[in-house]
């Protein structure tokens, strides 16, 4: 019977406890509310749907709070109970081999009148079901027996003098202040767990050896020097910037200064569609279509450098996947993000500048370079950043058009990897959790973490110090 | 006024109501449309040389519409046509031969909103000599500065401090600062649409005393919708109704014995 209990619904039913125990605890307050704007001789402080809402508060978050406990650590305090009940003989077993053994319980109890045939795992997986289900019970009977309480409370305190509109003002406050401290409790916690278990790396691993060390093979060798992954994504970046900026920013002006109504009206829409393709799709063309492309231009180069007598051998390594690839096909990504802020950012300046700038006799473009583009130069160098943080930020693409040979090389053609890259490929396959590979993962997120919020300081330094200047 | 008159004005040089006054534009049948819209209306008006004339109405009249049309700034408005003839110097300025770029250095301008560059004060007045090739080298170029801003009677207040950004300025120094910008392309026309209607009543006073030293050496053409401020500044006047010219004449014949019906109204402040 209690283990019956042990497969309930328990998130629908928490909700449903929820909306029923709200609602009643709205009409609840509402219909009190209304006795008293109906009878008294004194003019209520409230509407009465101000005080169904206050009653409604009340009977809603003990439901709330349970329910969220019960998500974090039901299943944990079942494990536990249970775990204290084993029998001596389970002692010999490791605390991993142990966590092992109760993922099969659990795993085992969530499956009805599932039977193994094994005696002991049998009566562990039954004695675990009849744990959940005495926890789900109890919990079920607390949310609601404290929302009820709550409802009872919160109803008694009504009256018409009561300022149930100011208490349920300061429950929104209280409510929307829970929104952002959530927010900001997961970025610190975020952040703290980087720099924790980044710690632990560097307690194995020397600082210096991993940010200058040159060779990168944390696969095999336990070799952690993570320049050329810096180096691999710098010069990635860089290609990249160098064809999103100029052509986007082209774009952009091209859109809000010369191009019509109409035209505008067919290319934003397009630039659109471009920021919608998922980054794998962009990956594929990268490495069918532009590394190959990359690759034949790279074999013609050395022919002709050897043919012409300049080169004894091949110059550059041509190789099947290229640094260059990637940052062709990055750049070609991050074209509709510098292309759209900045549209946005060049048709917020004032048109009595522009105005100012012809009436001057000033053509549009020395309007566009001499008045316009500077007065819009904060917003567009933050388009920039953003664009250099994507950029930074990406996988796909790498993974697909770069190869994966970590190694510093100044020509674009040879292929590199980056620091997402190598994240993805330390964190995927088979691997315990503590070792310095997975832990080098938390030292390579830490740094890009580090260069992403570098970013934004001088970012939003460099549009501060151009507002002083212009405004 | 009827086209024949105007042409020969045109021709001889004179106003037909001030004949000691020569014409510096010459407008005739002029008619603005913003899509489908008509703004202007077949308006046809002789500017004097060397004289402040001030276009008044009420708002919506059409006043900056015509004024735009003066330096084609209207090119510049999406769906925007102008038709009619407008002669300077013998030439009808909407003629494919003139290049806009040019006569907009000819034909200045000074707006409702001070609009100073996001530069500095220097390079706010060295801007348009600058694009128009006006100064051979840096000594060149300072002394167009200082005599712009000089012209301007703003060089005393801001000579110290030429690098500042010309937006760290008052607004009426920042109104000042955009009439030495169009000085310094030594234009012979100066457009100004409403230029004190963003101005305290100190920094306006100001703005007049410089418009009447102004006039000396260029032709001016003021909007305005205060009729004291017209009355003050300007030595001919025309009256814009729903987008026609109703009347035009000597300003102190406007203001004390108007001829039109509708001009009395709007003058004596009955409408508008
Ligand atoms: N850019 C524009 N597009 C469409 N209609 C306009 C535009 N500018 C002005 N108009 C219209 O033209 C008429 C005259 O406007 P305007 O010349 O600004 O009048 P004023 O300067 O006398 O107040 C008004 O009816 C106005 O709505
Ligand atoms: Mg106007």
């Amino acid at each position: 019977m209690l283990s019956e209990l042990g497969h309930l619904p328990m998130d629908f039913l928490l909700l449903a406890a929820a909306v029923t125990l709200a609602s009643f605890g709205f009409i609840a307050g509402r219909l009190r509310a209304e006795q008293f704007s109906f009878s008294g001789d004194i003019h209520p402080n409230s509407r009465p749907n101000a005080h169904g809402y206050f009653v409604l508060m009340w009977s809603l978050v003990p439901v709330v709070l349970i329910g969220l406990g019960y998500v974090l650590f039901g299943e944990g305090a079942s494990r536990a109970i249970l775990r204290s009940e084993l029998p001596e003989g389970f002692s010999i077993l490791t605390p991993g081999e142990l966590t092992t053994y109760l993922d099969t319980v659990a795993r085992a109890a969530r499956m009805p009148d599932f039977l193994s045939g094994e005696r002991v795992f049998d009566t562990v997986t039954e004695r675990y079901g009849e744990i959940r289900g005495t926890v789900n019970m109890v919990t079920l009977l607390a949310a609601c027996a404290l929302s009820v309480a709550g409802m009872f409370v919160a109803r008694r305190c009504l009256s018409p003098g009561f300022r149930a509109r100011q208490h349920v003002e300061s429950g929104i406050e209280w409510f929307l202040f829970l929104c952002a401290a959530v927010a900001i409790a997961t970025t610190v916690g975020i952040v703290a767990s980087l720099v924790f278990e980044s710690l632990r790396f560097f307690s194995e691993v020397p600082v210096w050896d991993f940010v200058l060390g040159t060779r990168w093979n944390a696969q095999t060798n336990a070799e952690f020097g993570a320049l050329p992954l810096f180096f691999g994504t710098f010069m990635i970046s860089f290609f990249a910037m160098m064809i999103a900026a100029p052509v986007g920013l082209y774009a952009a002006i091209y859109l809000s200064e010369y191009a019509s109504s109409q035209v505008r009206a067919i290319i934003k829409p397009v630039l659109e569609v471009l920021a919608g393709i998922p980054t794998v799709v962009y990956g594929f063309f990268a490495l069918l279509v532009i590394a190959p492309a990359v690759r034949s231009v790279a074999l013609w180069i050395n022919q002709m450098l050897i043919a012409w007598g300049l080169a004894d051998g091949a110059v550059l390594a041509a190789q099947p996947t290229s640094a260059l690839a990637a940052g062709i096909v990055m750049g070609i990504m991050v074209i509709p993000f510098v292309s759209s802020l900045s549209d946005d950012v060049i048709r917020a300046v004032p048109q009595s500048l522009r105005d100012g700038a012809y009436a001057m006799g000033a053509t549009k473009s020395e309007a566009v370079r001499q008045v316009i583009v500077p007065a819009a130069l904060p917003g567009i160098i933050a388009a920039l950043l953003l664009a250099v943080s994507r950029a930074i930020g990406e996988t796909m693409i790498v993974v697909m058009a770069a190869g994966q040979r970590a190694q510093i090389s100044t020509d674009p053609t040879s292929d590199l990897t980056t620091i997402t890259v190598q994240i993805v490929a330390l964190l995927t396959g088979e691997s315990e959790f503590d070792s310095p590979k997975t832990l080098s993962a938390f030292a390579l997120g830490l740094v890009l973490f580090i260069v992403t919020l570098l970013f934004n300081l001088v970012a939003i330094n460099v549009v501060k110090r151009f507002r002083e200047k212009y405004e | 006024m009827d086209g024949t008159l105007g042409n020969s004005a045109a021709e001889t040089g004179v106003l037909p109501d001030a004949p000691n006054a020569s014409v510096r534009m010459s407008c005739r049948n002029i008619n603005v449309f913003y899509g489908e819209k008509q703004a202007i209306f077949d308006v046809s008006l002789q500017i004097a040389d060397r004289s402040v004339t001030a276009l008044i109405g009420p708002s919506g009249c059409g006043k900056s519409t015509f004024l735009r049309c003066l330096n084609r700034m209207n090119d510049t408005i999406e769906g925007c046509r102008v038709e009619g003839e407008i002669m300077m110097e013998g030439k009808d300025i909407n003629s494919p031969a003139i290049d806009p770029v040019l006569l907009r250095s000819r034909v200045g301008m000074v707006f409702q909103k001070p609009n100073p560059f996001p530069k500095s004060i220097y390079e706010n007045i060295a801007y348009g000599p600058r694009i128009h090739g006006l100064a051979q080298g840096r000594e060149d170029m300072d002394e167009i500065v200082e005599k712009s801003l000089r012209r301007a009677g703003l060089w005393e207040e801001v000579k110290d401090r030429l690098n500042l950004a010309g937006t760290s300025l008052s607004g009426g120094q920042q109104q000042r600062l955009c009439i030495a910008r169009a000085i310094a392309v030594r234009p012979e026309v100066i457009l100004m649409d409403e230029p004190c209607s963003a101005l305290d009543p100190i920094a306006t006073a100001r703005i007049e005393e410089l418009i009447d030293d102004l006039r000396k050496r260029y032709c001016i053409i003021i909007v305005t919708h205060s009729m004291q401020q017209a009355a003050r500044v300007s030595q001919r006047t025309a009256f814009f109704h729903l987008g026609s010219l109703v009347e035009v004449g000597d300003t102190d014949q406007i203001f004390t014995s108007p001829r039109d019906r509708r001009t009395e109204d709007y003058i004596t402040g009955r409408f508008g």
